[in-house]
């Protein structure tokens, strides 16, 4: 360990162009293990938080198994994985999964939670069955709080992911621990700016689709 | 010999109980103390601010992004940030750069949850407050807060979870606390030593959230208990 803090500038410019390529395999695979998580965690949360919504007494024990995943440090969690999982991407997969459940599954809920009644009895009086009436009705209705749910989960993830190269998983997060080792600052800036710059841009894609998707909010604010 | 056994003899290790630095009440009360002088820190810098700016209900949006913002910056590049601003200087015998990360990840979610609390506060109770004569200090003190106070502790309680869980992390970036266990553990591919150092924060992480579930409990008044649940 230095004694020190190093005087070192935090960016040097020849250091980047001449690492495009790393750069750009660290930020792929910071998106890959962020994307496949959250879709991995929105299939598995979808169904959980229908069905805890239909069937109420669902509700206390999926919540509170969500939460008690969630409270986990995540260190710990890829560190408690390893005797099972090896140091394979599962390693670093499930933990990501298993923090998105409690962000994703509390937002879907409370979005069919918030669906009108008046609504669910329009359905109803069209003659839509149930499922119909869920997806037709009821989960456009609920998008956007699921939309909030999947920004906090998306943002959570991407900062969570610079953790998982303490394991060698790549990611934004090599970029750091790397400049971290050799007292290198340029690596560490990069690596930073990136994982901020990466969620915002998948924060504002996610608003843009939900705008796209929900177009009577729009109407309904020009009015 | 199983993994299983391995772990077991690692935790009965006599070195794991004596007085040395590597003992898990070492680690432990290391663990503990970084996550309460951070969290003690963060709750009296920003808790009043948010409360008062929530009982004004001024700079909301500020008070709302700052959390937003907080979140975009992960947690290890700002451990990594300090570690190169500080180096080892200390603070109260702890790692500085530690102890400043820690301060600064807490701030938010205390500043928007106290902000939100305050400014949500239904405005019969205030002008009942007013009604009564009260001034704009006294209605905070005596009809605001007490309102405000289970949406105030979930605050605490998130903020808190994150220490607990970034201290871990420290141990990558300075010495000491439990996260020590996983980092070296992991340094030597001593994997038991890792997977016991993970049992433990994972513990301390548990037991910290039941801890302050309770406390939350405790403090909210009875008719603020039986009126309104506390969003989290």
């Amino acid at each position: 360990m230095r004694l020190l803090a190093v005087d070192d500038p935090w960016i040097k410019w020849t250091w980047i162009a001449d690492h495009l390529d790393d750069i750009a395999t660290a930020l792929r695979q910071h998106v890959g293990f962020t994307v496949v998580a959250v879709v991995v965690g929105f299939v598995i949360s979808l169904p959980l938080a229908v069905a805890a919504q239909r069937w109420r007494w669902l509700r206390p024990p999926t919540l509170g198994f969500a939460g008690l995943l969630y409270t986990i440090p995540s260190l710990a969690a890829f560190a408690l994985l390893v005797p099972w999982t090896g140091l394979s991407r599962l390693t670093a997969l499930i933990p990501l999964v298993a923090y998105t459940l409690f962000i994703l599954v509390r937002s879907i809920l409370s979005g069919l939670d918030g669906v009108p009644l008046a609504a669910k009895d329009a359905a109803d009086g069209m003659g839509y069955h149930r499922w119909a009436r869920l997806v037709r009705v009821e989960l456009p209705l609920a998008l956007p709080s699921i939309s909030a749910g999947l920004r906090l989960a998306t943002v959570t993830t991407v900062g969570l992911v610079t953790v998982t190269a303490l394991l060698g998983f790549g990611g934004l997060g090599s970029l750091i621990y790397d400049g971290f080792g050799r007292d290198f600052r340029t690596p560490i800036t990069v690596g930073t700016v990136l994982c901020v710059v990466l969620a915002v841009v998948l924060d504002l894609a996610i608003v843009g689709a939900t705008r796209l998707m929900t177009p009577w909010t729009r109407a309904r604010a020009g009015r | 010999m199983s993994f299983a056994s391995e772990v077991v003899d690692w935790f009965t290790d006599p070195a794991r109980w004596g007085d040395g630095p590597s003992s898990i009440p070492n680690r432990l009360a290391e663990h503990v103390r970084l996550t309460v002088v951070s969290l003690a820190v963060a709750v009296l810098v920003a808790l009043p601010i948010g409360v008062v700016l929530g009982h004004l209900r001024r700079f909301g949006t500020l008070a709302i992004n700052v959390s937003n913002v907080g979140r975009a910056v992960p947690s290890f590049a700002i451990l990594v940030l300090g570690a190169q601003l500080w180096g080892i200087s200390q603070v109260w015998g702890m790692s500085k750069a530690a102890v400043v990360t820690l301060v600064a990840l807490a701030i938010p979610p205390l500043l928007t949850n106290s902000y939100v609390a305050l400014a949500e506060v239904p405005d019969e109770v205030r002008s009942a407050a007013t009604g009564m004569g009260m001034t704009s200090a006294q209605a905070l003190v005596r009809a605001e807060l007490p309102v405000a106070v289970p949406l105030v502790l979930n605050g605490v309680r998130i903020a808190a979870l994150q220490v607990v869980a970034t201290a871990t992390l420290a141990a990558v970036v300075a010495s000491g606390g439990l996260g020590r266990y996983i980092v070296d553990g992991f340094a030597i591919q001593d994997y038991p030593q890792v997977f016991g150092g993970a049992l433990l924060v994972a513990v301390l992480a548990l037991v910290t959230e039941a801890l302050l579930a309770g406390t939350q409990r405790a403090l909210t008044p009875v008719g603020v208990r039986l009126s309104r649940r506390p969003r989290s």
